[in-house]
């Protein structure tokens, strides 16, 4: 098969809520409550006659904070607009929202497409800029027609719009974008990311550059993708539109300029992107400045208190772990990926242990997988990074086997079950119990009673049948539990031949 | 002595404060005179008397028992009908909120239940305060006192008739291009537009949020004064609202105005000013200048224009402000609608074409049009930049002067139903205070005569923004020294 025939072009918009106490403009509750609509209001939000917006400092705060983390430009005056639309989840028929001076632009994030590595890619962002969410239709899902009902509680929640270049080359780099972002927007602890409830969302506009044999490029129409409610939907649905996008021009020819943008909505249970409402219908937004709000103005001095305020990002602490700890990329990326919860129990761990490669082993291997299996947070993890980093310090200072080391962690998930208090000095008392004996003199002497007790054993093992030394190798363990089995066995077969 | 409607500000509240007059009998009398009068002149659209008197009550004891008492001192206000009060009907003379209720209180409402401004009712007003003749009101036409046969001028027509008449001492207007100077200058009463982010809008229903500012109207220049004294100053709610201040705008009336420099406008004494209103005007300017003032001639070359950006950017807004009243959330909602036929457009379409009235909808197709895709550049940046020139004039005419004197409007009132035709000719009538609302500026109407006809005729002073001291101080003067128009001859 030739290379193919087409380069995908793909622009992402990602709303993310910021995690404040109060709305962005009133001070009702910021909080995901759907199972009581409406509890959550006040005139401001309701958009009832008479009522003032006034700007949450905080929430623009966290979208500074962002947008810094994001490496954009922050100009000094920003402002807020109208955008106009009637839809009976939006109060007072127009969004609170940033249209020709956002509050940042030109930034970038980097991403690598290969989880082991690979090359860096910089995707551009063209700007981030904050605006209040709408409410949500509910309508009755029974299909009997029941009344539709508006509920207002999510109205107002201050939401940051990212809005990416055109950069993105494959579906792959477009979830790979997603995660790094979501990871971003986790660690600088800005908002929960959590798509069920709507706290990250995303569209993507994705269209051909069709390579024609003559050597030139034809776009294919825009198409805006909607209601992708996972990671893995938005790869799936981009996946489905290029070929859709591919054989619709194989069929038809349409280029750009014979369609202005379409929206296409995903169907996750056919796996299909299907068409709906005309965006130009709408397109109208009679965008104009809100003449309640007054513009932001920011001092230099002010973007730098919220700059210093920045937390390391996901990136600069991905290349710290390799240099620092010693992990490898992919390892790094898997211990970051999972968020900043683990990621800092890892960090605990090593600084307890002084080994980053064997901290990385447990945590990604044992600690991931109970933690999975549990469906807890690592909050909630009863092996704290205290006790895993007194364990591993055992391991690391070369007085604990591996093997020994699983025993008393097992042991210490027992004691977490019944609901034990486990101490730094359980763990301890539980290690020196199995601690590597290096009084050769009680080894000996153990080894020699096993061999004068098995003469039929050291007899095999003299005509060359080593695994003869198994259960000899058990009376020893026994007796002296803290042995290394490899060097039992290196004893125990030299000992036998010596005789 | 005078009957209590015809008794001065400063007297209402020595007598109140000597123990001599209670907080109940004055609002009784004023209760009492709305009876007698509202069924004629249609002033108040609702009125609440137990709430009045128990207020007037609540304050009288707290009188009686030594304990302080706010500045008001239980005087009645009446309230126009697009400042919210909590439970009570804020219709903002409009079938689209006949019945709406607020669940709470705006900004200036809470001042005057703070200072002890006794609340007795709702004004009638055009609808969303579009207008200029308190003749667009889903409550119906309001009458000017002076003559019943003529408007009293509008939007907030209903303050300046029932002040005029006597119903209550003081009242709240909003102005966004003359909506409080305008009938006061109709109905021979003061009314003061104060400068933008003097007095928090929260709780105004908006029309045009970069114009809009609450105002007082009074019998007299002190009676302004006090009641600016209690609405204004910083409300955090209110993100235009200043916070700079507030002065004692009632103790400062016996400064002199020797040296006070006050500019005329040529171009305020064009086609179309009545002669009648010229004269007064004129006369009124020379007796300030008999009273130490200096008179000058200043230019404002962007003037012309004012009407023109005005009509660009208060429908701008406006048809935003207004898109919430769509009969999904509260308010008018079209009966006419089955959900098996109709979608959520029919909804709206209709709701909306039955809950406004012609000038509300004339001033939202306005709005929209200008703010639409390919006209914003040409009509709403545009009106923007005229605006900013319109601020520019005024600053530099300030820095050569203190006051700017001139007509509040062309004519004396004009007759009910004259101008519901012409809606241009309507919006001529606002040509002379629309451009302080653009600049942000204060600016009041003290009467300053009468027409052969028994008409009242106002003169309006503007100052630079947050001047309203100075612009007290010289209508004060404005008041002494001029002749008086009399009491109202109404009833």
């Amino acid at each position: 098969m030739s290379s193919p025939s087409y380069t995908v072009i793909i622009g992402l918009e990602v709303h993310t809520q910021l995690k404040t106490n109060s709305k962005l403009f009133c001070s009702c509750a910021n909080e995901f409550n759907p199972d009581n609509p409406n509890t959550q209001t006040c005139p401001v939000c309701l958009g009832l006659p008479g009522a003032l917006p006034v700007m949450n400092r905080h929430a623009f705060d966290l979208s500074l904070k962002t947008a810094l983390a994001l490496n954009c430009t922050i100009p000094h005056f920003t402002k807020w607009d109208r955008k106009q639309y009637y839809y009976p989840d939006l109060p007072k028929a127009y969004q609170i929202s940033q249209f020709d001076l956002p509050f940042s632009e030109n930034g970038w994030l980097e991403i690598t497409n290969d989880e082991d590595g690979g090359p860096v890619r910089r995707i551009n962002i063209t700007r981030a800029h904050l605006e209040e969410d709408a409410g949500k239709n509910v309508h009755d899902e029974s299909g009997q027609g029941g009344d539709s009902g508006v509920d207002l509680n999510r109205t107002g929640t201050p939401l940051l719009e990212i809005v990416s270049e055109p950069d993105l080359r494959s579906a792959s780099e477009a979830r790979r974008y997603l995660e790094e972002m979501r990871t971003l927007l986790l660690f600088i602890e800005v908002s929960d990311c959590n798509m069920q409830e709507g706290s990250l969302r995303c569209d993507a506009n994705v269209n051909l550059h069709i390579h024609n044999e003559d050597g030139t490029t034809t776009a294919t129409p825009i198409v805006e993708l909607k209601n992708m409610n996972s990671f893995r939907n938005v790869e799936m649905a981009i996946d489905y539109e290029v070929k859709r996008q591919h054989s619709e021009f194989k069929k038809t020819g349409k280029t750009i300029d014979d369609s202005s943008k379409v929206t296409r909505g995903w169907d996750a249970e056919r796996s299909v992107t299907f068409a709906q409402r005309e965006k130009e219908d709408v397109s109208d937004y009679r965008f104009f400045p809100d003449p309640d709000l007054v513009p932001v103005v920011l001092t230099e001095s002010e973007i730098e208190v919220v700059r210093r305020s920045l937390p390391e990002t996901p990136a600069v602490k991905r290349d710290r772990f390799r240099t620092e700890h010693g992990l490898t990329e992919y390892d790094a990326s898997v211990i970051i990926g999972q968020g900043p919860g683990i990621t800092a129990y890892f960090e605990a761990v090593v600084f307890a242990c002084g080994d980053g490669k064997i901290a990385v082993n447990w945590v990604t291997q044992d600690v991931l997988r109970d933690l999975n299996a549990s469906e807890s947070g690592v909050d909630d993890f009863p092996i704290t990074s205290d006790l895993l980093g007194t364990l591993l310090k055992w391991i690391t200072s070369e007085r604990l086997t591996n093997k020994s080391a699983r025993e008393v962690y097992a042991i210490l998930k027992k004691r977490a079950v019944t609901g034990d208090e486990i101490s730094v000095q359980d763990v301890e008392t539980l290690a020196a119990e199995r601690e590597i004996v290096r009084d050769t003199g009680a080894l000996e002497a153990a080894i020699a009673a096993a061999i004068a007790s098995r003469p039929d054993a050291v007899e095999d093992v003299k005509t060359g049948k080593l695994q003869a030394v198994g259960p000899m190798m058990g009376m020893v363990m026994k007796q002296v539990g803290g042995a290394d089995p490899k060097e039992v066995r290196a004893m125990l077969i030299s000992m036998i031949q010596d005789s | 002595m005078p009957e209590l409607y015809e008794q001065s500000t400063e007297s209402l509240l020595s007598a109140l404060n000597a123990g001599d007059l209670s907080s109940r009998t004055l609002t009784t009398a004023c209760l009492d005179r709305i009876d007698q009068l509202n069924k004629k002149l249609n002033a108040f659209v609702s009125v609440n008397a137990d709430a009045a008197l128990a207020k007037a009550d609540a304050v009288d004891k707290r009188r009686a028992t030594g304990q302080t008492i706010g500045l008001l001192q239980g005087l009645p206000v009446g309230v126009k009908d697009n400042i919210c009060q909590a439970g009570v009907a804020t219709t903002c003379g409009s079938r689209m909120l006949h019945n709406y209720c607020p669940p709470y209180d705006a900004h200036v409402v809470e001042q005057l239940n703070a200072e002890d401004g006794v609340i007795v009712g709702q004004l009638n007003m055009d609808e969303f305060a579009m207008g200029s003749s308190t003749e667009t009101s889903a409550s119906g036409v309001t009458r000017n006192p002076w003559n019943p046969e003529h408007s009293p001028g509008g939007s907030s027509g209903g303050a300046a008739a029932a002040v005029a008449a006597g119903m209550v001492p003081l009242a709240l207007g909003s102005d966004t291009g003359g909506s409080i100077r305008q009938p006061a200058s109709f109905c021979g009463v003061v009314g003061m537009k104060p400068t933008y982010g003097r007095v928090s809008r929260f709780g105004l229903v908006a029309f045009a949020s970069s114009l809009d500012q609450i105002g007082p109207f009074a019998r007299d220049v002190h009676g302004a004064a006090l009641l600016l004294q209690v609405i204004s100053g910083h409300d955090t709610r209110d993100t235009t609202s200043v916070d700079s201040v507030v002065a004692n705008y009632t103790g400062q009336f016996n400064q002199s105005l020797e040296g006070l420099r006050i500019g005329i406008v040529d171009e305020h004494y064009g086609e179309g000013l009545d002669d009648e209103v010229e004269a007064a005007v004129r006369r009124g300017i020379e007796r300030l200048e008999s009273a130490g003032a200096t008179v000058k001639s200043v230019k404002l070359p962007h003037a012309r224009y004012s009407v023109a950006t005005y009509y660009l950017i208060a429908p701008s807004e406006a048809s935003s402000n207004l898109a919430r009243y769509d009969g999904i959330h509260y308010g008018h909602r079209t009966e006419d609608f089955n959900s098996r036929n109709d979608g959520l457009i029919d909804l709206y379409c209709r709701s909306r074409g039955e809950g406004f009235g012609a000038e509300v909808k004339r001033r939202i197709m306005l709005g929209t049009y200008a703010l639409s895709a390919g006209y914003y550049d040409a009509y709403y940046l545009k009106a923007l930049k005229v605006r900013r020139r319109i601020r520019e004039d005024f600053d530099k005419a300030f820095a050569e002067v203190d006051i700017i004197a001139g007509p509040v409007a062309p004519t004396a009132a004009f007759r009910i139903g004259e101008k519901m035709n012409d809606p241009l000719a309507m919006y001529l009538s606002d040509i002379y205070t629309i451009s302080a609302n653009l600049a942000g500026i204060p600016g009041i109407s003290v009467p300053c005569g009468l027409t052969t006809n028994g008409l009242p005729i106002g003169l309006q002073l503007q100052a630079s923004t947050f001047s309203e001291t100075t612009l007290l101080q010289a209508a004060a003067m404005a008041e002494t020294s001029g002749d008086t128009i009399g009491v109202c001859p109404v009833a």
